[in-house]
């Protein structure tokens, strides 16, 4: 029977290699919550169906495209922008991706003088209403300690330049609030469509790790 | 507690590796799905709350934590929010079967797939009363207090001690200090900024800063 204990006793025999980043977990991990699983079921905890539910939820149901199309409302309806910025939670929930209960929403506007980047150091707190479940890098230790300390540092790994007199704001989710930046809409997309523009819209600008991107790039 | 959970300003992890966006799955392998989808429905019988389940993650042995994958660290956490709460036993977890009874009140209250509408059902309000009006206001000077309790909280390390200014108040919010010992009471939240060369001194970047969220009893005022 699988050993459910989570003690460093597993072989080390790696089928591939990955980026370390990308820690790859013990072969036997995979069993061992097969196993938990198994348990859960059998003493009435769990159901295997309502988890396939969740995962399908999470896979499906969520991610940056919600993000986008509040960044593309924000770009094209001033009154929208106005709202967004002044009262989130409820801006957001009118589109139908939140209920008003929960964690609170705030939208982080960058500006010609001003550039929003949002970290969780403690944990991974993430705007996944809006944005999904968060990449790995987010979640990662390199990210969490560096966003604070040295924000264009961070900004440099994901190869975004902001002049000198940009000013850089990092936003540490350390409650249940939550930040989603709006970044700053290209220059030379005036008359796109809502597409066209969702397209400029990525999950790492709606981070604050990048810009939107700029028509050029998106073609 | 101060554990390496608390990374702010920590150095030495190494450059960011971010994959390509479009590119990165929701989960990389089955496992992890079901690591989450375990946590979400076990959350569900309210039996602990998402302070609770930081905290077991927080008091993980720091060289597992930092050596395990993100959802290894979730299934040590639930592993723990598991035993203390009764529902199974080391014996169980070892040998995979089931040997021990659930209350029927507890078993209850399991989720089913039919009830599984969405991630939104998930959410939690975090709005509370508060006793006392808040002490502070917008553009107020205040000093994040040098405060090192040794269970759950959510003042960060890096911030302690130092001087920030009210950019924000959110309202009285339950706090996670008593919450994650099961009592629920509301404080006043603020948003504080704070200057990245107030945080990191002589070597910090030009032209930053940090906002973070704290509860008024991790702030002190200043005369």
């Amino acid at each position: 029977m699988a050993d459910l204990h989570l003690g460093h006793d597993h072989d080390h025999g790696h089928g591939h290699s990955h980026d370390e980043s990308f820690t790859e977990p013990p072969p036997d991990v995979a069993l061992r919550v097969k196993a938990l699983e198994s348990l859960l079921v059998e003493k009435g905890l769990a159901d295997s169906g309502a988890i396939d539910a969740i995962v399908d939820a999470y896979e499906t149901k969520v991610g940056p495209r919600n993000g986008t199309a509040v960044v593309v409302k924000a770009w094209t309806d001033p009154a929208y922008r106005e709202w967004l910025l002044k009262d989130s939670t409820r801006a957001i929930a009118s589109m139908g991706y939140i209920p008003e209960q929960g964690e609170q929403m705030r939208v982080l506007e960058n500006t010609g003088d001003t550039h929003n980047l949002v970290v969780c150091t403690l944990c991974s707190c993430y705007p996944w209403a809006v944005l999904g479940l968060p990449p790995v890098w987010y979640k990662s230790a390199p990210y969490r300690s560096q966003a604070v300390a040295d924000p264009r540092g961070v900004l440099q790994q994901f190869g975004t330049e902001l002049p000198e007199d940009v000013e850089v704001r990092v936003w540490d989710s350390t409650s249940e609030m939550r930040y989603l930046v709006l970044p700053q809409r290209p220059m030379g997309t005036d008359g796109w469509t809502d597409a066209q523009l969702a397209e400029l819209v990525t999950r790492n600008s709606m981070i604050g790790v990048e810009k939107a991107q700029t028509p050029e790039l998106a073609r | 507690m101060n554990s390496v959970h608390d990374m702010g300003g920590m150095e030495g992890f190494g450059p960011i590796k971010a994959e390509p966006e479009n590119e990165e799955p929701t989960f990389h392998e089955v496992w992890e799905g079901r690591v989450y989808g375990i946590s979400r429905a076990l959350g569900n019988l309210g039996l602990w709350n998402i302070d609770k389940g930081r905290h077991s993650r927080e008091r993980m042995r720091p060289a597992e934590y930092l050596g395990n994958s993100y959802y290894e660290n979730w299934l040590a956490g639930a592993r723990t929010l598991m035993l203390e709460a009764g529902l199974v036993t080391e014996e169980e977890l070892r040998t995979g079967k089931a040997s021990s009874p659930v209350a029927s009140e507890i078993l209850a209250r399991k989720l089913l797939a039919k009830d599984v509408t969405g991630p939104s059902q998930f959410r939690t309000n975090y709005m509370r009363e508060a006793a006392e009006p808040p002490r502070f206001k917008i553009g107020d000077p205040v000093r994040a207090l040098n405060r090192h309790p040794s269970g759950h909280t959510r003042e960060p390390r890096y911030l302690r001690g130092k001087l920030g200014m009210v950019h924000d108040y959110y309202g009285p919010q339950v706090f996670p200090d008593l919450k994650v010992e099961g009592i629920d009471v509301g404080h006043h939240l603020y948003c504080v900024r704070f200057e990245a060369a107030e945080l990191w001194g002589e070597t910090a970047a030009p032209r930053a800063a940090v906002y973070a969220d704290l509860w008024e009893p991790y702030l002190q005022a200043i005369s």
